[in-house]
């Protein structure tokens, strides 16, 4: 049972810390809800699927599937999340003053929405897929500790949840002021850690054969395995022993974050200057 | 880029998200697979065997694990570096990158009890 809870528990935060700073990060846009419920029950239904094909799914690319497929969902994410943080850039100050908004703000509102709605689901479908295949396998073995088993998934799930509900509650106790701020670091190390695994997904899938050996090892200090390691690992991509494919992908986002922001910033400013000339 | 906007952003995105999957159809994996040693491993009533393997240290080499139960489970390490759901009655490759000298712990995270084992490289 313990060690049913401790195999799910890892995996419910790994997907719970991430919708629950999608969750912090939407706050105020209309119909969120509706959209981070919808991300993670398709991510659910996809970790389903993920499951029931994990064979055919792993026969791909010679054999290499899996991690296509965990690199593909990655960097979908990646993608995801730069592009939240571009829209935030340039809206993300109107929102800020009147959280309500109309016309096309709204529109682009849904769109990136829909953006870290994605962002959820992948996460879900992700981390997911292995808790079902997990949980398929001691309900498959008809073990008569089977109902101890799924208790402990459970108990995981529920854990796994209140962390993730905790860094909500930690993230929205920010001052509005600030809010914006942090949640754009955090999004944008989120990113660069996720970006940093699919460079581990590619190696493992023999796409990637240079820069593939650990840099430093920092296991020691702060190990993954432990749980701070982890929640560490997943919202700032911690990583005790980095590649130097890994670190590269990690300070490539974060500068094309920061490039990104800056046109959408110069866009919006100019628009403005715009709007005020002909006014 | 001089008038980036999201929608703009996005369609680049995207564009280098088919370059990339372009990228990974034609694995370079197929010539590198031929010249690097495989180690093959079965697992079976959630035991690895043989349990230890030494390698050589400071060269790429793969694991040919065959999963002999009925049910999947996940070569998981930390050590390593890698993870990879093998399904029941599968067989999985998992590619391990160059070692320095040492002892690497794995387990099959599914039945972390008893599926344990360790790789030396020497």
């Amino acid at each position: 049972m313990l060690a049913s809870f401790v195999i799910v528990f890892r995996e419910v935060i790994e997907a719970g810390l991430v919708v629950g700073v999608v969750l912090a990060a939407t706050r105020g846009l209309a119909h969120r809800g509706a959209y981070v419920a919808g991300g993670v029950f398709a991510g659910f239904l996809g970790a389903c699927l993920v499951a029931a094909f994990a064979g055919a799914i792993a026969d791909l690319f010679e054999g290499s599937g899996q991690e296509a497929l965990n690199a593909a969902v990655l960097l979908v994410a990646v993608v995801m999340l730069i592009w939240h943080n571009a829209w935030m850039a340039s809206h993300g100050r109107e929102l800020a003053r009147s959280l309500k908004s109309v016309g096309e703000e709204v529109k682009a509102g849904h769109r990136s929405l829909m953006a870290l709605a994605i962002v959820c689901a992948v996460a879900v479908l992700r981390e997911g897929s292995e808790v079902v295949l997990f949980l398929y396998g001691v309900a498959a073995a008809g073990q008569t500790t089977a109902s101890g088993i799924l208790g402990g998934g459970l108990l995981g799930i529920a854990g796994g949840a209140v962390i993730s509900a905790l860094l909500y509650l930690g993230l929205i106790a920010i001052p509005l002021r600030h809010l914006f701020g942090v949640l754009t670091a955090l999004i944008t190390l989120l990113a660069a850690g996720l970006a940093a695994q699919a460079m581990r997904f590619l190696a493992q899938g023999g796409w990637l054969n240079d820069w593939v050996t650990p840099l430093w090892d920092t296991s020691s200090v702060l190990s993954e395995e432990s749980l701070p390691g982890r929640i560490a690992h997943i919202l700032v991509g911690y990583a005790s022993q980095p590649s130097a494919s890994e670190l590269a992908a990690y300070l490539a986002v974060i500068a094309v974050m920061l490039v990104v922001r800056w046109f959408a910033g110069q866009e919006r400013d100019g628009h403005r200057g715009g709007m005020r000339a002909s006014a | 880029m001089a008038s980036l906007s999201p929608a703009a952003f996005f369609r680049t995105a995207l564009f280098t998200a088919a370059c990339l999957a372009e990228f990974a159809v034609s694995p370079v994996s197929s010539a590198a697979a031929a010249d690097v040693p495989t180690f093959e491993m079965t697992l079976k009533d959630h035991v690895f065997t043989p349990s230890e393997i030494e390698v050589p240290a400071n060269q790429r080499f793969q694991i040919k694990l065959t999963n002999e139960d009925a049910t999947p489970d996940e070569f998981d390490s930390h050590d390593l570096r890698v993870e990879k759901v093998v399904g029941g009655g599968q067989t999985g490759i998992i590619r391990i990158q160059p070692l320095v000298p040492g002892r690497y712990m794995f387990m099959g995270e599914y039945h972390a009890a008893t599926a344990r084992g360790v790789v030396t490289a020497k």
